[in-house]
Protein backbone atom coordinates (compact mmCIF):
# COMPACT_ATOMS: atom_id res chain seq x y z
CA UNK A 1 0.00 0.00 0.00
CA UNK A 2 2.76 2.56 0.46
CA UNK A 3 4.08 1.79 -2.33
CA UNK A 4 0.88 2.87 -4.02
CA UNK A 5 0.96 5.90 -2.66
CA UNK A 6 4.01 6.59 -3.35
CA UNK A 7 3.61 6.06 -7.34
CA UNK A 8 1.79 9.32 -7.10
CA UNK A 9 -1.36 10.56 -7.99
CA UNK A 10 -0.43 11.44 -11.95
CA UNK A 11 1.33 7.44 -11.95
CA UNK A 12 -2.03 5.78 -11.21
CA UNK A 13 -4.61 7.76 -13.20
CA UNK A 14 -2.53 7.67 -16.29
CA UNK A 15 -2.01 4.31 -15.19
CA UNK A 16 -5.40 3.10 -15.20
CA UNK A 17 -6.68 5.26 -18.64
CA UNK A 18 -3.65 3.66 -20.57
CA UNK A 19 -4.34 0.18 -19.13
CA UNK A 20 -8.00 0.75 -20.13
CA UNK A 21 -6.75 1.76 -23.35
CA UNK A 22 -4.76 -0.86 -24.20
CA UNK A 23 -7.61 -3.32 -22.46
CA UNK A 24 -10.31 -1.71 -25.21
CA UNK A 25 -7.65 -2.65 -28.35
CA UNK A 26 -7.21 -5.59 -27.29
CA UNK A 27 -10.87 -6.64 -26.21
CA UNK A 28 -11.41 -5.08 -29.94
CA UNK A 29 -9.34 -8.08 -31.10
CA UNK A 30 -12.08 -11.16 -30.11
CA UNK A 31 -15.14 -8.99 -29.42
CA UNK A 32 -16.84 -5.27 -30.02
CA UNK A 33 -20.71 -4.69 -29.81
CA UNK A 34 -20.95 -4.40 -33.63
CA UNK A 35 -18.96 -5.48 -36.42
CA UNK A 36 -17.55 -1.92 -36.44
CA UNK A 37 -17.77 -1.79 -40.53
CA UNK A 38 -20.85 -3.42 -40.93
CA UNK A 39 -23.13 -1.01 -42.64
CA UNK A 40 -26.84 -0.74 -41.59
CA UNK A 41 -27.82 2.02 -43.14
CA UNK A 42 -31.85 1.62 -41.77
CA UNK A 43 -30.35 2.72 -38.43
CA UNK A 44 -28.35 5.36 -39.49
CA UNK A 45 -27.39 8.62 -37.29
CA UNK A 46 -28.87 6.66 -34.72
CA UNK A 47 -28.47 8.75 -30.94
CA UNK A 48 -26.83 6.94 -28.04
CA UNK A 49 -29.26 4.51 -26.64
CA UNK A 50 -28.98 0.76 -25.25
CA UNK A 51 -28.69 -0.90 -28.48
CA UNK A 52 -25.97 1.33 -29.41
CA UNK A 53 -23.80 2.80 -26.94
CA UNK A 54 -22.79 5.67 -28.38
CA UNK A 55 -25.12 5.83 -31.24
CA UNK A 56 -24.10 4.79 -35.17
CA UNK A 57 -22.39 6.99 -37.75
CA UNK A 58 -24.30 8.17 -41.59
CA UNK A 59 -23.73 4.72 -42.98
CA UNK A 60 -25.56 3.36 -39.48
CA UNK A 61 -22.34 1.84 -38.05
CA UNK A 62 -22.11 1.61 -34.60
CA UNK A 63 -20.09 4.66 -33.08
CA UNK A 64 -18.86 2.48 -29.57
CA UNK A 65 -17.57 -0.58 -31.99
CA UNK A 66 -15.79 1.96 -34.27
CA UNK A 67 -14.16 3.44 -31.55
CA UNK A 68 -12.52 0.58 -30.28
CA UNK A 69 -11.42 -0.87 -33.04
CA UNK A 70 -9.88 2.75 -33.60
CA UNK A 71 -8.15 2.28 -30.38
CA UNK A 72 -6.33 -0.82 -31.58
CA UNK A 73 -5.51 0.92 -35.00
CA UNK A 74 -3.84 3.53 -33.29
CA UNK A 75 -2.14 1.78 -30.76
CA UNK A 76 -0.43 -0.54 -33.11
CA UNK A 77 0.56 2.54 -35.60
CA UNK A 78 2.00 4.53 -32.30
CA UNK A 79 3.81 1.39 -30.91
CA UNK A 80 5.63 0.02 -33.64
CA UNK A 81 6.74 3.99 -34.64
CA UNK A 82 7.92 4.19 -31.15
CA UNK A 83 9.35 0.99 -31.52
CA UNK A 84 11.43 2.33 -34.79
CA UNK A 85 12.50 5.24 -32.90
CA UNK A 86 14.13 3.31 -30.17
CA UNK A 87 14.96 0.48 -32.12
CA UNK A 88 17.44 2.80 -34.03
CA UNK A 89 18.10 6.01 -32.44
CA UNK A 90 18.87 4.20 -28.82
CA UNK A 91 22.18 1.71 -30.66
CA UNK A 92 22.97 5.46 -32.38
CA UNK A 93 22.64 7.03 -29.39
CA UNK A 94 24.92 4.24 -27.61
CA UNK A 95 27.73 4.54 -30.52
CA UNK A 96 27.83 7.81 -30.84
CA UNK A 97 28.57 8.03 -26.72
CA UNK A 98 30.84 5.12 -27.08
CA UNK A 99 33.35 6.71 -29.75
CA UNK A 100 32.77 10.27 -29.38
CA UNK A 101 34.69 12.31 -31.71
CA UNK A 102 34.02 12.75 -35.46
CA UNK A 103 31.04 10.35 -35.59
CA UNK A 104 29.80 11.54 -32.39
CA UNK A 105 29.61 14.94 -34.71
CA UNK A 106 28.20 13.74 -37.28
CA UNK A 107 25.57 12.00 -36.14
CA UNK A 108 24.20 14.51 -33.67
CA UNK A 109 24.61 17.37 -36.32
CA UNK A 110 22.67 14.62 -38.30
CA UNK A 111 19.66 14.49 -35.60
CA UNK A 112 19.70 18.43 -35.42
CA UNK A 113 19.38 18.29 -39.05
CA UNK A 114 16.29 16.18 -38.97
CA UNK A 115 14.77 18.12 -35.99
CA UNK A 116 14.76 21.10 -38.21
CA UNK A 117 12.11 19.82 -40.31
CA UNK A 118 8.56 19.64 -39.33
CA UNK A 119 7.53 16.29 -38.25
CA UNK A 120 3.90 16.82 -39.18
CA UNK A 121 4.70 18.31 -42.57
CA UNK A 122 7.43 16.07 -43.41
CA UNK A 123 5.57 12.77 -42.18
CA UNK A 124 1.89 14.46 -44.54
CA UNK A 125 4.58 14.95 -47.78
CA UNK A 126 6.16 11.26 -47.19
CA UNK A 127 3.09 9.41 -46.73
CA UNK A 128 1.45 11.00 -49.77
CA UNK A 129 4.36 10.59 -52.09
CA UNK A 130 4.93 6.94 -50.69
CA UNK A 131 1.27 5.61 -50.79
CA UNK A 132 -1.55 7.00 -48.16
CA UNK A 133 -1.59 3.46 -44.93
CA UNK A 134 -0.75 2.84 -41.92
CA UNK A 135 2.15 0.91 -42.66
CA UNK A 136 3.95 4.16 -44.12
CA UNK A 137 2.52 6.50 -41.65
CA UNK A 138 4.05 4.88 -38.82
CA UNK A 139 7.37 4.95 -40.90
CA UNK A 140 6.91 8.39 -41.04
CA UNK A 141 6.06 8.84 -37.62
CA UNK A 142 8.99 6.71 -36.99
CA UNK A 143 11.53 8.45 -38.51
CA UNK A 144 11.02 11.58 -36.31
CA UNK A 145 12.01 9.39 -33.29
CA UNK A 146 14.50 8.69 -34.00
CA UNK A 147 17.04 11.73 -33.65
CA UNK A 148 14.39 11.81 -30.26
CA UNK A 149 16.08 8.51 -28.86
CA UNK A 150 19.60 9.38 -30.38
CA UNK A 151 19.73 12.80 -28.41
CA UNK A 152 18.90 11.21 -25.16
CA UNK A 153 20.67 7.95 -25.16
CA UNK A 154 24.07 9.77 -26.24
CA UNK A 155 23.55 12.42 -23.43
CA UNK A 156 23.00 10.02 -20.84
CA UNK A 157 24.98 7.38 -21.95
CA UNK A 158 28.01 10.15 -21.65
CA UNK A 159 27.13 10.99 -17.97
CA UNK A 160 27.29 7.46 -17.25
CA UNK A 161 30.04 6.72 -19.38
CA UNK A 162 31.83 8.73 -17.13
CA UNK A 163 31.14 7.00 -13.73
CA UNK A 164 33.84 5.17 -12.24
CA UNK A 165 32.14 1.32 -12.44
CA UNK A 166 32.16 2.40 -16.47
CA UNK A 167 35.98 3.33 -16.16
CA UNK A 168 36.49 0.31 -14.67
CA UNK A 169 35.40 -1.78 -16.75
CA UNK A 170 37.33 -0.09 -19.43
CA UNK A 171 40.39 -0.74 -17.69
CA UNK A 172 39.74 -4.18 -17.52
CA UNK A 173 39.30 -4.29 -21.29
CA UNK A 174 35.84 -4.81 -21.63
CA UNK A 175 35.22 -3.41 -25.21
CA UNK A 176 32.40 -0.95 -26.06
CA UNK A 177 29.75 -3.14 -27.18
CA UNK A 178 30.04 -4.97 -23.76
CA UNK A 179 29.95 -2.03 -21.48
CA UNK A 180 26.90 -0.36 -23.10
CA UNK A 181 25.24 -3.19 -22.93
CA UNK A 182 26.21 -4.34 -19.39
CA UNK A 183 26.64 -1.23 -17.82
CA UNK A 184 25.25 1.85 -19.74
CA UNK A 185 22.26 0.74 -21.11
CA UNK A 186 20.31 -0.54 -17.27
CA UNK A 187 21.43 2.61 -16.34
CA UNK A 188 19.62 5.13 -19.08
CA UNK A 189 16.87 2.88 -19.08
CA UNK A 190 14.55 4.96 -16.73
CA UNK A 191 14.70 8.37 -19.06
CA UNK A 192 14.33 6.23 -22.14
CA UNK A 193 10.65 4.86 -20.64
CA UNK A 194 9.80 8.00 -19.82
CA UNK A 195 10.87 9.23 -23.12
CA UNK A 196 9.11 6.08 -25.09
CA UNK A 197 5.48 7.25 -22.98
CA UNK A 198 5.99 10.77 -24.34
CA UNK A 199 6.95 9.97 -27.67
CA UNK A 200 4.24 7.32 -28.05
CA UNK A 201 1.61 9.56 -26.70
CA UNK A 202 2.83 12.12 -29.10
CA UNK A 203 2.95 9.42 -32.33
CA UNK A 204 -1.08 8.81 -31.18
CA UNK A 205 -1.28 12.42 -32.23
CA UNK A 206 0.30 12.29 -34.99
CA UNK A 207 -1.53 9.05 -36.24
CA UNK A 208 -4.76 10.88 -35.80
CA UNK A 209 -3.78 14.09 -37.66
CA UNK A 210 -2.41 11.88 -40.60
CA UNK A 211 -5.91 9.98 -40.83
CA UNK A 212 -7.97 13.00 -40.28
CA UNK A 213 -6.38 14.12 -44.01
CA UNK A 214 -6.72 10.87 -45.24
CA UNK A 215 -3.02 9.55 -45.05
CA UNK A 216 -3.00 7.30 -42.56
CA UNK A 217 -4.81 4.34 -41.38
CA UNK A 218 -7.07 3.45 -44.71
CA UNK A 219 -10.61 2.34 -44.58
CA UNK A 220 -12.41 0.25 -43.86
CA UNK A 221 -10.27 -0.01 -40.91
CA UNK A 222 -11.74 2.20 -38.43
CA UNK A 223 -9.44 5.02 -36.93
CA UNK A 224 -10.27 8.04 -34.48
CA UNK A 225 -8.53 10.78 -36.93
CA UNK A 226 -10.60 9.58 -40.03
CA UNK A 227 -14.04 9.41 -37.72
CA UNK A 228 -13.50 12.84 -37.25
CA UNK A 229 -12.95 13.87 -40.58
CA UNK A 230 -15.93 11.87 -41.40
CA UNK A 231 -17.68 13.69 -38.96
CA UNK A 232 -17.42 17.20 -39.97
CA UNK A 233 -19.73 16.65 -43.25
CA UNK A 234 -22.26 15.71 -40.74
CA UNK A 235 -21.01 18.95 -38.07
CA UNK A 236 -25.08 20.33 -38.55
CA UNK A 237 -26.33 17.51 -37.99
CA UNK A 238 -24.99 15.34 -35.39
CA UNK A 239 -22.54 17.07 -33.89
CA UNK A 240 -21.63 14.33 -31.62
CA UNK A 241 -20.22 12.49 -34.11
CA UNK A 242 -17.52 14.71 -34.05
CA UNK A 243 -16.92 14.58 -30.08
CA UNK A 244 -16.54 11.19 -29.43
CA UNK A 245 -13.41 10.06 -31.41
CA UNK A 246 -11.88 13.31 -30.31
CA UNK A 247 -12.27 12.88 -26.37
CA UNK A 248 -10.94 9.20 -27.69
CA UNK A 249 -7.58 11.02 -28.82
CA UNK A 250 -7.56 13.49 -25.88
CA UNK A 251 -7.98 10.65 -23.26
CA UNK A 252 -5.28 8.50 -24.92
CA UNK A 253 -3.39 11.24 -24.76
CA UNK A 254 -3.64 12.52 -21.59
CA UNK A 255 -3.45 9.43 -19.91
CA UNK A 256 -0.08 8.15 -21.37
CA UNK A 257 0.94 11.59 -20.92
CA UNK A 258 0.30 11.51 -16.92
CA UNK A 259 1.51 7.65 -17.17
CA UNK A 260 5.13 9.42 -18.38
CA UNK A 261 5.00 12.43 -15.78
CA UNK A 262 4.09 9.74 -13.01
CA UNK A 263 7.05 6.99 -14.51
CA UNK A 264 9.40 10.23 -13.73
CA UNK A 265 8.92 10.99 -10.65
CA UNK A 266 8.99 7.38 -9.85
CA UNK A 267 12.42 7.14 -11.13
CA UNK A 268 13.92 9.92 -10.91
CA UNK A 269 16.81 9.67 -8.39
CA UNK A 270 16.23 13.17 -7.33
CA UNK A 271 12.70 12.46 -6.35
CA UNK A 272 13.50 13.92 -2.82
CA UNK A 273 13.32 17.64 -4.76
CA UNK A 274 10.11 19.15 -5.67
CA UNK A 275 8.98 17.87 -9.00
CA UNK A 276 9.63 20.43 -11.38
CA UNK A 277 7.52 20.45 -14.39
CA UNK A 278 8.76 18.58 -17.65
CA UNK A 279 10.08 20.10 -20.61
CA UNK A 280 7.38 19.48 -23.97
CA UNK B 1 31.38 38.78 -31.12
CA UNK B 2 32.15 39.59 -35.08
CA UNK B 3 34.30 35.64 -35.63
CA UNK B 4 31.17 34.00 -33.59
CA UNK B 5 28.53 35.55 -35.68
CA UNK B 6 30.63 34.71 -38.92
CA UNK B 7 30.75 31.26 -37.70
CA UNK B 8 27.42 30.97 -36.73
CA UNK B 9 26.11 32.11 -40.30
CA UNK B 10 28.75 29.82 -42.10
CA UNK B 11 27.23 26.91 -40.11
CA UNK B 12 23.34 28.68 -40.91
CA UNK B 13 24.39 28.28 -44.63
CA UNK B 14 25.48 24.91 -44.52
CA UNK B 15 22.51 23.59 -42.45
CA UNK B 16 19.92 25.44 -44.98
CA UNK B 17 21.96 23.52 -47.99
CA UNK B 18 21.89 19.86 -46.21
CA UNK B 19 17.92 20.07 -45.51
CA UNK B 20 17.97 21.37 -49.40
CA UNK B 21 20.00 17.87 -50.02
CA UNK B 22 18.14 16.21 -47.69
CA UNK B 23 14.71 17.06 -48.89
CA UNK B 24 15.96 16.79 -52.83
CA UNK B 25 17.03 13.51 -52.23
CA UNK B 26 14.05 11.98 -50.36
CA UNK B 27 12.07 13.34 -53.00
CA UNK B 28 14.14 11.42 -55.54
CA UNK B 29 13.97 8.30 -53.61
CA UNK B 30 10.73 8.08 -53.28
CA UNK B 31 8.51 5.37 -55.62
CA UNK B 32 6.66 7.27 -58.55
CA UNK B 33 7.59 8.71 -62.03
CA UNK B 34 5.47 11.82 -61.48
CA UNK B 35 5.22 12.54 -65.41
CA UNK B 36 3.60 8.66 -65.57
CA UNK B 37 1.85 10.10 -62.69
CA UNK B 38 0.52 12.70 -64.54
CA UNK B 39 -0.17 11.22 -67.55
CA UNK B 40 -2.08 8.22 -66.41
CA UNK B 41 -0.82 4.67 -67.03
CA UNK B 42 -1.82 4.91 -70.92
CA UNK B 43 0.34 7.20 -71.81
CA UNK B 44 2.54 6.98 -75.02
CA UNK B 45 6.31 6.75 -74.61
CA UNK B 46 6.70 9.49 -76.53
CA UNK B 47 4.84 12.20 -75.17
CA UNK B 48 6.27 10.74 -71.79
CA UNK B 49 9.46 11.07 -72.83
CA UNK B 50 8.38 15.46 -74.48
CA UNK B 51 6.87 15.52 -70.24
CA UNK B 52 10.12 14.50 -69.04
CA UNK B 53 11.90 16.44 -70.87
CA UNK B 54 9.50 19.79 -70.16
CA UNK B 55 9.85 19.04 -66.40
CA UNK B 56 13.84 18.44 -66.49
CA UNK B 57 13.65 15.01 -64.97
CA UNK B 58 15.69 14.13 -68.17
CA UNK B 59 18.39 15.70 -66.81
CA UNK B 60 20.50 13.44 -64.32
CA UNK B 61 19.85 14.55 -60.59
CA UNK B 62 23.11 15.25 -59.95
CA UNK B 63 22.87 18.43 -62.13
CA UNK B 64 18.87 19.28 -61.37
CA UNK B 65 20.08 19.60 -57.86
CA UNK B 66 22.41 22.69 -58.24
CA UNK B 67 20.18 24.37 -60.85
CA UNK B 68 17.35 23.78 -58.38
CA UNK B 69 19.69 26.06 -55.09
CA UNK B 70 21.02 28.27 -57.45
CA UNK B 71 17.36 28.66 -58.88
CA UNK B 72 15.96 29.79 -55.44
CA UNK B 73 18.93 31.90 -54.30
CA UNK B 74 17.93 33.80 -57.41
CA UNK B 75 14.26 34.12 -56.11
CA UNK B 76 13.39 31.46 -58.65
CA UNK B 77 11.33 28.73 -57.34
CA UNK B 78 10.54 27.10 -61.16
CA UNK B 79 7.50 26.47 -62.43
CA UNK B 80 4.33 24.31 -61.16
CA UNK B 81 2.97 22.19 -63.65
CA UNK B 82 -0.24 22.19 -62.43
CA UNK B 83 -0.62 25.29 -62.52
CA UNK B 84 1.51 26.95 -65.47
CA UNK B 85 2.76 29.71 -62.96
CA UNK B 86 5.93 30.42 -61.71
CA UNK B 87 5.92 28.41 -58.33
CA UNK B 88 7.17 31.69 -56.37
CA UNK B 89 3.94 33.81 -56.74
CA UNK B 90 1.76 30.42 -56.06
CA UNK B 91 3.78 30.60 -52.77
CA UNK B 92 3.68 34.19 -52.28
CA UNK B 93 -0.41 34.20 -52.63
CA UNK B 94 -0.72 31.73 -49.64
CA UNK B 95 1.83 33.30 -47.71
CA UNK B 96 -0.96 35.68 -47.26
CA UNK B 97 -3.26 33.19 -45.00
CA UNK B 98 -0.58 31.06 -43.55
CA UNK B 99 1.64 33.54 -41.79
CA UNK B 100 -0.83 35.66 -40.27
CA UNK B 101 -2.55 32.55 -39.29
CA UNK B 102 0.52 31.27 -37.63
CA UNK B 103 1.83 34.43 -36.13
CA UNK B 104 -1.55 35.27 -34.66
CA UNK B 105 -1.34 31.45 -32.74
CA UNK B 106 1.86 32.43 -32.22
CA UNK B 107 0.67 35.65 -30.43
CA UNK B 108 -2.24 34.28 -28.94
CA UNK B 109 -0.28 31.52 -27.09
CA UNK B 110 2.48 33.67 -25.84
CA UNK B 111 -0.09 36.35 -24.26
CA UNK B 112 -1.68 33.39 -23.07
CA UNK B 113 1.03 30.98 -21.54
CA UNK B 114 3.30 33.40 -19.88
CA UNK B 115 1.25 35.03 -17.68
CA UNK B 116 -0.59 31.57 -16.83
CA UNK B 117 2.81 30.19 -16.07
CA UNK B 118 3.79 33.16 -14.19
CA UNK B 119 0.47 32.87 -11.78
CA UNK B 120 0.61 29.19 -11.42
CA UNK B 121 4.76 29.62 -10.22
CA UNK B 122 4.02 32.53 -7.99
CA UNK B 123 1.53 30.21 -6.10
CA UNK B 124 2.91 27.14 -6.44
CA UNK B 125 1.25 23.96 -5.21
CA UNK B 126 -2.20 26.60 -3.85
CA UNK B 127 -5.24 25.86 -5.89
CA UNK B 128 -4.72 28.53 -8.63
CA UNK B 129 -1.92 26.18 -9.83
CA UNK B 130 -2.76 22.95 -9.32
CA UNK B 131 -6.18 24.27 -11.36
CA UNK B 132 -4.15 25.91 -14.17
CA UNK B 133 -1.37 22.76 -14.73
CA UNK B 134 -4.65 20.57 -14.58
CA UNK B 135 -6.18 22.72 -17.48
CA UNK B 136 -2.53 22.53 -18.79
CA UNK B 137 -2.72 18.84 -18.77
CA UNK B 138 -5.93 18.73 -20.82
CA UNK B 139 -4.63 21.61 -23.53
CA UNK B 140 -1.32 19.01 -24.31
CA UNK B 141 -3.73 16.17 -24.85
CA UNK B 142 -5.75 17.60 -27.54
CA UNK B 143 -5.53 17.25 -30.93
CA UNK B 144 -5.40 21.14 -32.25
CA UNK B 145 -7.78 19.61 -35.48
CA UNK B 146 -10.24 18.52 -32.88
CA UNK B 147 -10.43 21.95 -30.71
CA UNK B 148 -10.96 23.30 -34.59
CA UNK B 149 -14.04 20.96 -34.80
CA UNK B 150 -15.16 22.22 -31.21
CA UNK B 151 -14.55 25.51 -32.15
CA UNK B 152 -16.45 25.67 -35.35
CA UNK B 153 -19.48 23.44 -33.58
CA UNK B 154 -19.66 26.62 -30.55
CA UNK B 155 -18.77 29.70 -32.40
CA UNK B 156 -19.72 28.94 -36.05
CA UNK B 157 -22.70 26.02 -35.29
CA UNK B 158 -23.95 27.16 -32.07
CA UNK B 159 -23.25 30.90 -31.84
CA UNK B 160 -22.92 32.02 -35.54
CA UNK B 161 -20.40 34.25 -34.67
CA UNK B 162 -17.29 33.29 -36.91
CA UNK B 163 -17.26 31.13 -40.02
CA UNK B 164 -16.88 27.87 -40.46
CA UNK B 165 -14.97 27.86 -42.99
CA UNK B 166 -13.44 29.74 -46.24
CA UNK B 167 -11.42 32.84 -46.09
CA UNK B 168 -12.68 36.06 -47.27
CA UNK B 169 -9.56 37.56 -48.34
CA UNK B 170 -7.91 40.83 -46.96
CA UNK B 171 -9.38 43.17 -50.19
CA UNK B 172 -12.24 43.48 -48.27
CA UNK B 173 -10.25 45.10 -45.03
CA UNK B 174 -8.59 43.75 -42.28
CA UNK B 175 -11.34 42.58 -40.22
CA UNK B 176 -12.96 41.15 -42.97
CA UNK B 177 -9.14 38.68 -43.66
CA UNK B 178 -8.79 38.30 -39.64
CA UNK B 179 -12.40 37.12 -38.89
CA UNK B 180 -11.72 34.15 -41.08
CA UNK B 181 -8.38 33.63 -39.02
CA UNK B 182 -9.81 33.93 -35.27
CA UNK B 183 -10.87 30.29 -35.14
CA UNK B 184 -7.79 28.44 -36.87
CA UNK B 185 -5.56 30.28 -34.37
CA UNK B 186 -7.40 29.31 -31.50
CA UNK B 187 -7.44 26.09 -32.48
CA UNK B 188 -3.34 26.11 -32.93
CA UNK B 189 -2.56 28.49 -30.14
CA UNK B 190 -5.00 26.55 -27.34
CA UNK B 191 -2.75 23.64 -27.50
CA UNK B 192 0.72 25.22 -27.94
CA UNK B 193 -0.30 27.96 -25.00
CA UNK B 194 -0.63 24.91 -22.96
CA UNK B 195 3.02 23.08 -23.35
CA UNK B 196 4.03 26.98 -23.22
CA UNK B 197 2.45 27.62 -19.61
CA UNK B 198 3.56 24.49 -18.32
CA UNK B 199 7.55 25.54 -19.60
CA UNK B 200 6.89 29.05 -17.88
CA UNK B 201 5.86 27.80 -15.09
CA UNK B 202 9.20 25.40 -14.45
CA UNK B 203 11.67 28.13 -15.84
CA UNK B 204 9.74 30.45 -13.23
CA UNK B 205 10.38 27.91 -10.35
CA UNK B 206 13.92 27.13 -11.17
CA UNK B 207 14.56 30.98 -10.98
CA UNK B 208 12.54 30.89 -8.07
CA UNK B 209 15.21 28.64 -6.33
CA UNK B 210 18.21 30.83 -7.07
CA UNK B 211 20.51 32.46 -4.96
CA UNK B 212 20.40 35.48 -6.27
CA UNK B 213 16.21 36.20 -5.63
CA UNK B 214 16.76 34.92 -2.14
CA UNK B 215 19.41 38.11 -1.57
CA UNK B 216 16.96 40.09 -3.89
CA UNK B 217 14.58 39.13 -1.05
CA UNK B 218 16.61 39.66 1.59
CA UNK B 219 17.13 43.23 0.76
CA UNK B 220 13.94 43.81 1.69
CA UNK B 221 12.03 43.66 -2.10
CA UNK B 222 8.37 42.81 -1.93
CA UNK B 223 7.56 39.10 -3.66
CA UNK B 224 5.86 40.56 -6.43
CA UNK B 225 8.79 43.03 -7.66
CA UNK B 226 11.12 40.09 -6.89
CA UNK B 227 9.28 37.31 -8.93
CA UNK B 228 8.68 40.38 -11.72
CA UNK B 229 11.91 42.10 -11.84
CA UNK B 230 14.34 39.07 -10.79
CA UNK B 231 12.12 35.89 -11.49
CA UNK B 232 10.87 36.50 -14.84
CA UNK B 233 13.60 38.39 -17.00
CA UNK B 234 15.97 35.46 -15.59
CA UNK B 235 13.22 32.41 -16.69
CA UNK B 236 12.39 33.61 -20.02
CA UNK B 237 15.75 32.40 -21.88
CA UNK B 238 13.90 28.76 -21.79
CA UNK B 239 10.91 29.80 -22.63
CA UNK B 240 12.29 31.60 -26.00
CA UNK B 241 14.16 28.49 -26.78
CA UNK B 242 10.48 26.64 -26.97
CA UNK B 243 8.81 29.62 -28.47
CA UNK B 244 11.64 28.84 -31.55
CA UNK B 245 10.47 25.32 -31.55
CA UNK B 246 6.63 26.44 -31.19
CA UNK B 247 6.99 27.79 -34.38
CA UNK B 248 8.17 24.46 -36.12
CA UNK B 249 4.60 22.97 -34.85
CA UNK B 250 2.72 25.97 -35.80
CA UNK B 251 3.89 25.68 -39.51
CA UNK B 252 3.41 21.42 -39.32
CA UNK B 253 -0.18 22.54 -37.45
CA UNK B 254 -1.25 25.25 -40.30
CA UNK B 255 -1.20 22.34 -42.87
CA UNK B 256 -3.62 20.38 -40.97
CA UNK B 257 -5.61 23.14 -39.26
CA UNK B 258 -5.65 24.82 -43.03
CA UNK B 259 -7.66 21.24 -44.26
CA UNK B 260 -9.99 21.87 -41.02
CA UNK B 261 -11.12 25.31 -41.92
CA UNK B 262 -10.78 25.32 -45.85
CA UNK B 263 -8.21 28.27 -45.85
CA UNK B 264 -6.16 28.69 -49.13
CA UNK B 265 -2.76 29.12 -47.68
CA UNK B 266 0.33 26.73 -47.77
CA UNK B 267 -0.96 23.53 -46.40
CA UNK B 268 -3.50 23.33 -49.14
CA UNK B 269 -1.09 23.98 -51.60
CA UNK B 270 0.83 21.13 -50.52
CA UNK B 271 -1.77 18.99 -50.80
CA UNK B 272 -2.82 19.76 -53.77
CA UNK B 273 0.57 19.94 -55.32
CA UNK B 274 1.11 15.96 -53.71
CA UNK B 275 -2.20 15.03 -55.09
CA UNK B 276 -1.10 16.39 -59.05
CA UNK B 277 2.46 15.20 -58.43
CA UNK B 278 3.35 18.88 -58.74
CA UNK B 279 7.13 17.53 -57.52
CA UNK B 280 8.51 21.04 -57.80
CA UNK B 281 6.29 23.15 -55.90
CA UNK B 282 6.28 20.31 -52.81
CA UNK B 283 10.02 20.62 -52.94
CA UNK B 284 9.87 24.09 -52.91
CA UNK B 285 7.32 24.84 -49.88
CA UNK B 286 9.24 21.99 -48.00
CA UNK B 287 12.04 23.42 -48.18
CA UNK B 288 10.55 26.90 -47.44
CA UNK B 289 8.99 25.46 -43.99
CA UNK B 290 12.12 23.91 -43.02
CA UNK B 291 14.74 26.97 -43.98
CA UNK B 292 12.27 28.82 -42.08
CA UNK B 293 12.65 26.98 -38.76
CA UNK B 294 15.80 26.36 -39.41
CA UNK B 295 16.40 30.22 -39.59
CA UNK B 296 13.85 30.97 -36.49
CA UNK B 297 15.92 28.80 -34.29
CA UNK B 298 18.99 30.50 -35.18
CA UNK B 299 17.80 33.71 -34.80
CA UNK B 300 16.73 32.50 -31.10
CA UNK B 301 20.61 31.05 -30.89
CA UNK B 302 21.28 35.10 -31.70
CA UNK B 303 18.93 36.24 -29.71
CA UNK B 304 20.48 34.40 -26.44
CA UNK B 305 23.97 35.80 -27.20
CA UNK B 306 22.34 39.30 -26.94
CA UNK B 307 20.30 39.17 -24.02
CA UNK B 308 22.29 36.73 -22.22
CA UNK B 309 26.10 37.65 -21.83
CA UNK B 310 27.40 34.47 -20.12
CA UNK B 311 26.67 32.76 -23.18
CA UNK B 312 28.92 34.96 -24.82
CA UNK B 313 32.14 33.38 -23.41
CA UNK B 314 31.22 29.82 -24.10
CA UNK B 315 30.55 30.13 -27.74
CA UNK B 316 28.21 28.21 -29.81
CA UNK B 317 27.00 24.88 -27.79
Amino acid sequence: MKTLARLGPAMVVGGAISAALFGMALVSLVWTPYAPSAIDIAHRLASPSATHWLGTDPLGRDVFSMLMAGARNSLAVAVLAVVIGMGVGVPLGLFAAARGGIIDDFLMRAADLVFSFPALLTAVVITALAGPGARNAMLAIGIFNVPVFARLTRGTARAVGARGFVIAAKVFGRGDLAISRAHILPNIAAPLVVQASIQFALAILAEAGLSYVGLGTQPPAPSWGRMLNDAQTYIFAAPRLAIFPGLAIMLAVLGLNLLGDGLRDWLDPRLQRPPADPAP
Amino acid sequence: MLRFLAGRLLALALTLLAAAALIFLVLEVLPGDPAALILGVNARPDTLATLHHQLGLDRPAALRFPLWIFGLLRGDFGESYTYHAPVAGLIADRVMVSLPLALLALALSTTLAIPVGVFAAARRRRIGDTLAMAVAQLGVAVPNFWLGLLLILLFAVKLAWLPASGFGGWSGGIWHGLRSLILPALALALPQAAILARVTRSAVLETLGEDYLRTALAKGLSRNAALWRHAVPNALIPVFTILGLQFSFLLAGTIIIENVFTLPGLGRLIFQAIAGRDLIVVQDLVVLLAGSVIVVNFAVDIAYVLVDPRLRQSGPR
